[in-house]
């Protein structure tokens, strides 16, 4: 099985040390779904989770996915994550088939999913040590990631010495640390209280400034959607179908004064009417 | 269509004023003070239960020798006036005969060949069980198959006693010691087979998923997720393993053998020396008790992370 695809590319941060921008080949990481439709269960109650859908997604854009819970969004990300395997249909990335997992495509989980017996620094060069072969020294690189979600000072700790937002970032750079083309993330800061999340998401969008690698961003606070996104794709489950692709304008870098902006406010509503919408819709025909 | 929705930029009616006020703040010098201040003392009874109940490791064990005196005590007392509620104290060494039954044993030689021997079938039968219990236990935990092959024997054989097992024992194996290493065996085999295979099932699913995508195949993620993800169980399997292997053990060495602390035991009632049953009984609980401790050592610097974690 190819997992790296050939040859092996890796997206380095622009401002990364000459060790590492010597990797620097290509910045892509194209991700097409192409008729994507994913359903669950045993013949004759099938579960629709994600009705064939098709989507493109240039090489460094921020893409959000943003629905209620159970509206397929999570599913639709695992497909691209490799695993879930679409019923019909299929996910390319860089015009690869998806059929697997693999460190092309980096994912950072809701639930904290660093490995309890690793240190942060461990936790973190876990990528680079397994795949051994491209990286002469996983530690440096380890070190590198941490300094730059600011947990230098963290490397030789356990993870559950660590805060939940603290745990999340040394997640983002555990991903990063493979330096994929794709990040895949899978409401990372839903389970972070709510000042914690606004300084993450600040936080990954300075350091996707430094990657700009493909993200996709499965939420479902529209806030968070509007203010990380170039694009937020609105998901309803009715069953598992995009409803909406709305283009984010606003400029970046993003700040958080953006909260009060007009744009931003607009886009906001737009998205909430969006979602609105399709809820009552949904709501008038359980009652009919 | 969607965006007739929002309205436009209407201008909004004027607010009142908003309304904050700073609450008085605490001088430096309050804060000083408080951070100063000592805390409460505790007066006449309260303070004496303070110190009883003190959870300093001085005071802990303190209480634990204690509680083994006041043991003691009782079982003086009840020899001493030969209580005779339902358990009969009349025959009953006291802990004076105990000890100096103990202290000739100790300078005699044969006593120390009864504990070698143990010692050393315990060392052999354990060293199996580990060395097998736990290769399969993990199969058993990541192979759905293995596990339905496997666990009907464990699940059936389990419930049997050590006891039950030697009659079999002694007609299925070539001399009396490998009956007894074999029953041994077994006693420490189930609890380190159970809780491996507890171990590799409770790892967290999205561990395993996260070195999938961090690039490790299915040997990897082996190594790296759901071994040290079992291992506080595995190390509880043996821990108590090592427990059961003392009982199975001894009931293999009182009914066949020409050595063994449970040889010793029960012949010292044949010849009737008293005293040196319970002498017997207590080297049993005390090296079961120091063995498993050596065992829960042992395994400490592979769980380092978790003593981090509290």
């Amino acid at each position: 099985m190819h997992m790296l695809g050939a040859p092996f590319r890796k997206a380095v941060p622009v401002s990364a040390p000459s060790s590492l921008s010597t990797w620097r080949e290509a910045r892509d990481g194209r991700i097409e779904i192409n008729n994507v439709g994913i359903a669950f269960g045993p013949e004759g109650r099938r579960h629709i989770a994600v009705s064939p859908t098709s989507i493109e997604i240039p090489p460094g854009q921020f893409v959000c996915i943003l629905g209620p819970s159970g509206c397929g969004k999570s599913t639709l990300l695992n497909a691209v994550a490799g695993y879930v395997k679409p019923t019909v249909g299929q996910v390319l990335v860089d015009g690869t088939p998806v059929d697997a997992p693999g460190p092309d495509r980096g994912m950072v989980f809701q639930q904290y999913s660093l490995f309890p017996w690793k240190t942060v620094r461990e936790n973190v060069a876990f990528g680079p040590r397994i795949l051994g072969r491209y990286d002469p020294s996983p530690e440096a690189t380890a070190d590198t990631l941490l300094e730059m979600v600011g947990l230098a000072k963290f490397a030789n700790r356990y993870p559950a010495e660590l805060s939940g937002g603290m745990q999340q970032r040394v997640g983002i750079a555990r991903a990063l640390a493979n330096y994929p083309r794709v990040l895949l993330m899978d409401e990372p800061f839903g389970a972070l209280d709510s000042q914690t999340r606004h300084v993450m998401q600040e936080n990954l969008l300075k350091i996707w400034a430094e990657f700009r690698i493909t993200v996709l961003f499965v939420t479902h606070d529209i806030d968070e959607a509007v203010f990380l996104g170039d694009r937020v794709l609105v998901m309803s489950a009715s069953p598992g179908t995009i409803i909406a692709d709305i283009t984010i304008d606003l400029p970046r870098p993003r700040e958080p004064e953006l909260a009060v902006d007009e744009r931003f406010m607009a886009l906001r509503r737009l998205c909430h009417e969006t979602i609105r919408q399709e809820s009552m819709k949904a709501f008038e025909q359980q009652n009919t | 269509m969607l965006a007739k929705t929002i309205e436009p930029g209407v201008t909004p009616p004027a607010q009142p004023p908003l309304q904050v006020v700073s609450p008085p703040r605490a001088t430096p010098e309050a804060i000083e003070a408080l951070q100063r201040s000592k805390p409460e003392k505790l007066h006449g009874w309260a303070a004496f239960l303070a110190v009883v109940a003190s959870p300093s490791p001085l005071m802990r064990w303190t209480r634990r020798l204690l509680a083994i005196a006041l043991g003691i005590l009782w079982w003086h007392l009840a020899v001493k006036y030969q209580l005779n509620v339902i358990v009969k104290f009349d025959n009953v060494s006291s802990p004076a005969e105990v000890w100096a039954s103990f202290v000739k044993q100790l300078n005699g030689k044969i006593f120390y060949r009864h504990l070698f021997v143990s010692l050393q079938r315990i060392a052999i039968a354990y060293c199996f069980a580990v060395s097998i219990g736990i290769p399969l236990g993990l199969l058993m935990g990541r192979s759905r198959i293995i596990n339905d092959f496997v666990m009907p024997y464990v699940e059936i054989l389990r419930p049997i006693p050590a006891v039950a097992w030697i009659p079999l024992a002694i007609l299925m194996w070539p001399t009396e010691e490998s009956s007894i290493l074999y029953i041994t065996f077994l006693g420490a085999l189930f609890p380190i087979i159970l809780n491996t295979v507890a171990g590799v099932q409770q790892t967290p699913e999205v561990l395993v998923r996260a070195a999938r995508s961090l690039g490790a195949r299915q040997g990897q993620i082996f190594r790296h997720v759901v071994l040290p993800a079992a291992l506080p169980s595995i190390a509880t399997g043996l821990s108590v393993g090592m427990g059961v292997a003392w009982f199975s053990l001894l009931a293999g060495e009182i009914i066949s053998g020409q050595y063994g602390i449970g040889y010793f035991t029960w012949t010292a009632y044949h010849l009737i020396k008293y005293p040196d049953i319970i002498v017997g009984m207590l080297s049993i609980g005390f090296l079961g008790t120091a063995s498993t401790f050596a065992v829960t050592l042992a395994t400490k610097p592979f769980l380092r992370w978790q003593a981090r974690a509290r």
